[in-house]
């Protein structure tokens, strides 16, 4: 697959010199749906922003379609539709003279039966004729979908689509991003749900503090996640490993008051905890307690969040 | 050039124009009308001619002068101010569309929106006075300047402002006082010595003196004057604007 979208050392920096963005590296491959997950404040917008147009880098290069986003904006934006995180719409503007507006404003000439096929596709077409302030909130949100689609992009960028959604209409979201990247459509979307990200993604990049940690295939993600850890709470604590027990692969954590075997429950073998767990006591360890535990997406997250966070402290000091 | 952008703008702008028809054809007409009885009838009555002009007649350009440049900076400040304020302003910075298009769609159609205004003000005069237009080509010139400059004006206006009330506090504060004192409803001359001084400083005072010249042939300044006058009103403006479209001013943070 090639790369539709490349970002390179991506710097944006606020007047007051507030950095949302700080050398931001990114590829997005044609076709796929990357989701870009960080907490609120971590720069997912700004990045987007940055890729559309809307605001202009401090340094580093964004291209579209091997086309610069500053000197052929033209070319970039028209590749472009963006569906924005608020509900920003004409509220007084019919549906149908909305995505008419959007596809003339991209210099696409009038097309209703391509309009008329989109809305449908959306389910929006027998509220063609309402107006925005008549809509209901999941409708609102498929008509920045409509508007942003009206001219038939090659990226769609989906800035927080399920924020403030509920359940229902955030499957019927996925189901609408789906179907796009059924027809080609590379999408790159940005939340905080994991789930969101577990749900729909190719692949997942985590951005945090104006960094990208990570950009990972969904799966080698979730591979992860079939690792499992079986935690040994111990009566007393120890200084290392045990020799006896040394090529267990055992590692201790607390302050020497737990072991922490990791094993893979992923690949259908023995796990080989029940030959440790023999081990463990032939070696006469003293254990209190002992439970289970899978990492989360969510876990992964945190700590790559934290540990970055972590970092930055050290090399502050 | 996308002109399939500034096409669907200015109809947009111009959409909502007509669907306020009513509200903006007799806004202008009834307040024309009011100004005919109370300046024209009433007091005008009791005014003698004014170079050679009876009162009614003489007021005629600066009413239109009034009107237009009210509605010229009005309705582009608020035709950018809206998208800004309802965030939709989102689109035209993500489009393929440049900063001029933007502007020739919004500034287009303000600028024709106060041109049918100014229009209807003239054709409702011709009920209640006796008007004869010397220079009718002059005469639609200047409207047309005037339209356009304030337009722009207007339009930075509207890029500028980061409220409802800054919107309104310029055409407020400034024009209608510049149009009042700028001899919107007499001559500079029957002003006294100091005040016409003052006066002279008005620049709204030369584009009145410009624009009643086309009707009568009577000008406090020479028609050249005034030319110059709204050309460089309008330079400043395109200088201006230009400025906001080499820094994204307002717009791009």
């Amino acid at each position: 697959m090639t790369d539709i979208v490349t970002v390179e050392k991506l710097v944006k920096r606020y007047k007051g010199g507030f950095e949302a963005l700080k050398g931001v590296d990114l590829a997005i491959r044609e076709g796929e749906i990357l989701a870009l997950l960080g907490p609120n404040g971590a720069g997912k917008t700004t990045l987007i922003s940055a890729i559309c147009g809307i605001t202009m880098p401090s340094s580093g290069s964004v291209r579209v379609g091997g086309k610069d986003v500053v000197k052929e904006y033209r070319d970039t934006r028209s590749m472009i539709g963006l569906v924005p995180q608020e509900v920003n719409l004409e509220l007084f503007e019919t549906v149908w003279n909305q995505v008419r507006f959007s596809r003339g404003l991209f210099d696409k000439a009038p097309d209703d039966a391509f309009l008329e096929e989109m809305l449908k596709g959306l389910s929006l077409w027998d509220k063609k004729d309402s107006k925005t302030i008549e809509l209901s909130g999941g409708m609102k949100r498929r008509v920045l979908i409509a508007k942003a689609l009206s001219h038939n992009p090659r990226i769609l960028f989906l800035d927080e689509p399920t924020a403030g959604v509920d359940v229902e209409l955030r499957r019927g979201m996925w189901e609408t991003v789906a179907e796009l990247k059924r027809q080609g459509v590379t999408i790159i979307l940005t939340t905080h749900y994991i789930e969101e990200a577990e749900a729909i993604a190719d692949r997942i990049g985590i951005i945090s503090a104006g960094k990208i940690l990570l950009v990972e295939e969904k799966d080698s993600l979730m591979a992860r996640l079939s690792q499992k850890e079986l935690r040994i709470e111990l009566a007393e604590p120890l200084d290392r490993v045990p020799e006896a027990l040394a090529d267990t692969g055992l590692t201790l954590a607390e302050d020497g008051r737990r072991l922490v075997y990791s094993y893979d429950t992923a690949g259908g073998g023995g796990t080989g905890i029940t030959a440790l767990l023999s081990r463990l006591k032939e070696g006469g360890v003293r254990m209190t307690d002992i439970s289970t535990h899978q990492s989360s997406l969510e876990e992964i997250f945190v700590d790559l969040v934290e540990h970055d966070g972590a970092d930055r402290q050290e090399t502050a000091q | 050039m996308n002109f399939l952008a500034v096409g669907v703008i200015y109809r947009r702008e111009m959409a909502r124009f007509f669907r306020t028809f009513l509200q903006s054809l007799l806004a202008p007409v009834i307040s024309t009308s009011l100004y005919f009885v109370v300046f024209g009838a009433a007091i005008g009555s009791r005014i003698e001619e004014v170079e050679g002009v009876s009162y009614g007649a003489f007021i005629v350009p600066g009413l239109i002068m009034l009107s237009v440049m009210g509605q010229a900076t009005s309705n582009a400040s608020f035709g950018i101010y809206f998208p800004k304020f309802s965030g939709t302003i989102y689109e035209f910075l993500s489009a393929p569309v440049s900063f001029l298009e933007v502007v020739l769609g919004f500034v287009g159609g303000a600028a024709t929106k106060a041109f049918i205004i100014g229009l209807i003000i003239l054709a409702t005069s011709f009920l209640f006075v006796d008007l004869t237009i010397a220079h009718p080509l002059a005469m639609l010139a200047f409207l047309v300047l005037t339209c356009v400059s304030f337009s722009l004006m207007g339009f930075i206006i509207g890029i500028w402002a980061e409220n409802f009330e800054q919107l309104s506090l310029i055409p407020l504060l400034i024009i209608t006082p510049l149009v009042f004192l700028g001899g919107a409803f007499y001559s500079a001359s029957m002003l006294p010595p100091l005040w016409q001084t003052i006066t002279h400083f008005n620049p709204v005072f030369y584009l009145i003196s410009g624009f009643r010249w086309a009707f009568f042939e009577q000008a406090d300044v020479p028609v050249a004057v005034s030319l110059a006058a709204i050309a460089a009103f309008t330079a400043i403006c395109l200088a201006f604007i230009w400025w906001i479209f080499r820094t994204g001013w307002k717009i791009r943070a």
